[in-house]
């Protein structure tokens, strides 16, 4: 289908793109790189009155500052998969970047747009749960950061208020001994994951500090399991304590069932996820 | 609104809706049917043009966003009457059967070598996988790519069969 009609504006900056939203408010939606808002537009389940599209206001920077990674809300998922930066210190970014979509929708889709769309089956909002990352949302009102955790409320939803724009994400610089990666179960390049995991493993003089779990697909937003997590902190890296946290992870998923498999099915994906990568995770932490 | 879009290196010029998508601004204001319309769910590929030279999905993208900005479509790929080794490579490889899919492997594939002039299998079934080909099984789009690449190191006067039959 064709979207309904809408008002294009294309402003110069983010101050009147800001203005803009503040006018407008919840009659607009922003367009960053379209690859999940025109979709959804050309299917009539969102039909927004304006659009306001912020594509050439740069906001794409990705580097390290005050002791975090930050991230610009327009760097385009192909940028994120071909940055050294990422690969040398952010394992579970560099994982994941490739594995979005298809090569020709990463070149424009991007990392604010994929975490403001807030599909349970987005595989950033995953990743910046197992890393405890935040967004800095901004308006004319000012700034705000929210924690990944608080952002993201619900399928499709999240706590941006109708005239804030996602301006940049930022991530915690690696402690020293840390390791992770993402793991996706895919139909074909470009499905929705069928189940995929975000694993993130830090250690201190060889025990677990903290272990950081976001799953994809399996809830009605995307999951921080909060009990397998817990199980690790502190605690030996062993094989069974993996197999204890890739069985409270999947207790903690409720993901139904569909084309892609069983309920069951993915469950038991996030399991044997879980436990494989936190093995992964482990041997990079090592040897790190 | 006015837009004015480079396509295959001449300024081209239109009054459209903001909602119309640049694959039927090409197809049928700028009437360059090269680039199809496949599936309407962004999976196929079919629509692939290069914007700025990058690989894109022009049904998931408005033509209002290209406004002052590059769009190569398949019809660019020919100069001066002669193939571009891409084409000439998918004629001589077998790269295509019914040919819908063609027009955006190309251009995928022109994309590709500009970055990576000699592709492994594996290099160039990740670049095409966002595309996909109801009749070849891929094999030829990958050798036709890779041959494609090999012309081009070597330079013009090596590439085989480049003139249009007339």
């Amino acid at each position: 289908m064709l979207p309904s009609r809408f008002e294009y504006h294309r402003p110069d900056s983010l101050e009147e793109a800001m203005h803009l939203l503040a006018e407008h408010g919840d009659e607009a939606k922003v367009l960053a790189g379209g690859q999940s808002l025109i979709p959804v537009m050309k299917l009539r389940l969102a039909a927004p009155a304006h659009l306001v599209d912020i594509g050439r206001l740069g906001l794409d920077t990705i580097a390290e500052a005050d002791g975090h990674l930050a991230i610009g809300a327009l760097a385009r998922h192909r940028d994120l998969e071909r940055s050294d930066l990422l690969k040398a210190r952010y394992p579970v970014m560099a994982a994941a970047a490739p594995l979005i979509s298809d090569p020709i929708v990463r070149n424009l889709g991007t990392i604010g747009g994929s975490l403001c769309h807030a599909d349970p089956a987005g595989d950033w909002a995953s990743v910046m749960l197992a890393l405890q990352a935040s967004v800095v949302a901004r308006s004319t009102r000012g700034e705000r950061e929210l924690a990944i955790s608080e952002f993201l409320q619900d399928t499709f939803t999240t706590a941006l208020e109708p005239d804030e724009i996602v301006t940049e994400v930022r991530v915690p610089q690696p402690a020293g001994a840390s390791g992770g990666t993402y793991l996706k179960l895919e139909r074909k390049v470009g499905d929705y994951a069928t189940v995929a995991a975000a694993i993130h493993l830090s250690l201190s003089d060889g025990t677990i500090e903290r272990a950081g779990i976001g799953l994809t697909g399996v809830a009605s937003k995307n999951l921080q399991p909060t009990d397998a997590e817990g199980s690790l902190a502190g605690a030996e890296p062993t094989e069974a304590a993996f197999a204890e946290a890739g069985r409270l992870a999947a207790e903690a998923s409720s993901p139904v069932t569909d084309v892609r498999g069983s309920a069951d099915y993915k469950r038991h994906v996030v399991d044997v996820y879980v436990r494989r990568g936190l093995a992964r995770a482990l041997e990079m932490a090592r040897a790190a | 609104m006015h837009i004015t879009i480079k396509v295959n290196g001449a300024d081209r010029s239109a009054d459209v809706e903001p909602r119309m998508l640049l694959a039927h601004l090409i197809r049928e204001e700028f009437r360059l049917t090269g680039t199809h319309v496949g599936c309407d769910t962004t999976s196929c590929g079919a629509c692939t043009v290069l914007l700025d030279g990058r690989p894109i999905k022009s049904c998931t993208m408005f033509a209002v966003q290209a406004d002052s900005r590059e769009v190569t479509t398949v019809e660019g790929l020919l100069q001066d009457g002669q193939l571009h080794p891409i084409q000439a490579a998918f004629k001589q490889e077998h790269g295509l059967q019914c040919g819908f899919c063609t027009p955006g492997m190309m251009l995928t594939g022109t994309a590709l070598l500009a970055e990576n002039p000699a592709p492994t299998d594996e290099e160039v079934r990740w670049a095409i996988s966002g595309q996909v080909c109801r009749c070849t099984g891929y094999m030829n789009i990958v050798k036709a790519i890779q041959a494609a690449g090999r012309d081009m190191a070597a330079g013009p006067a090596e590439t085989a069969d480049a003139t249009v039959a007339s």
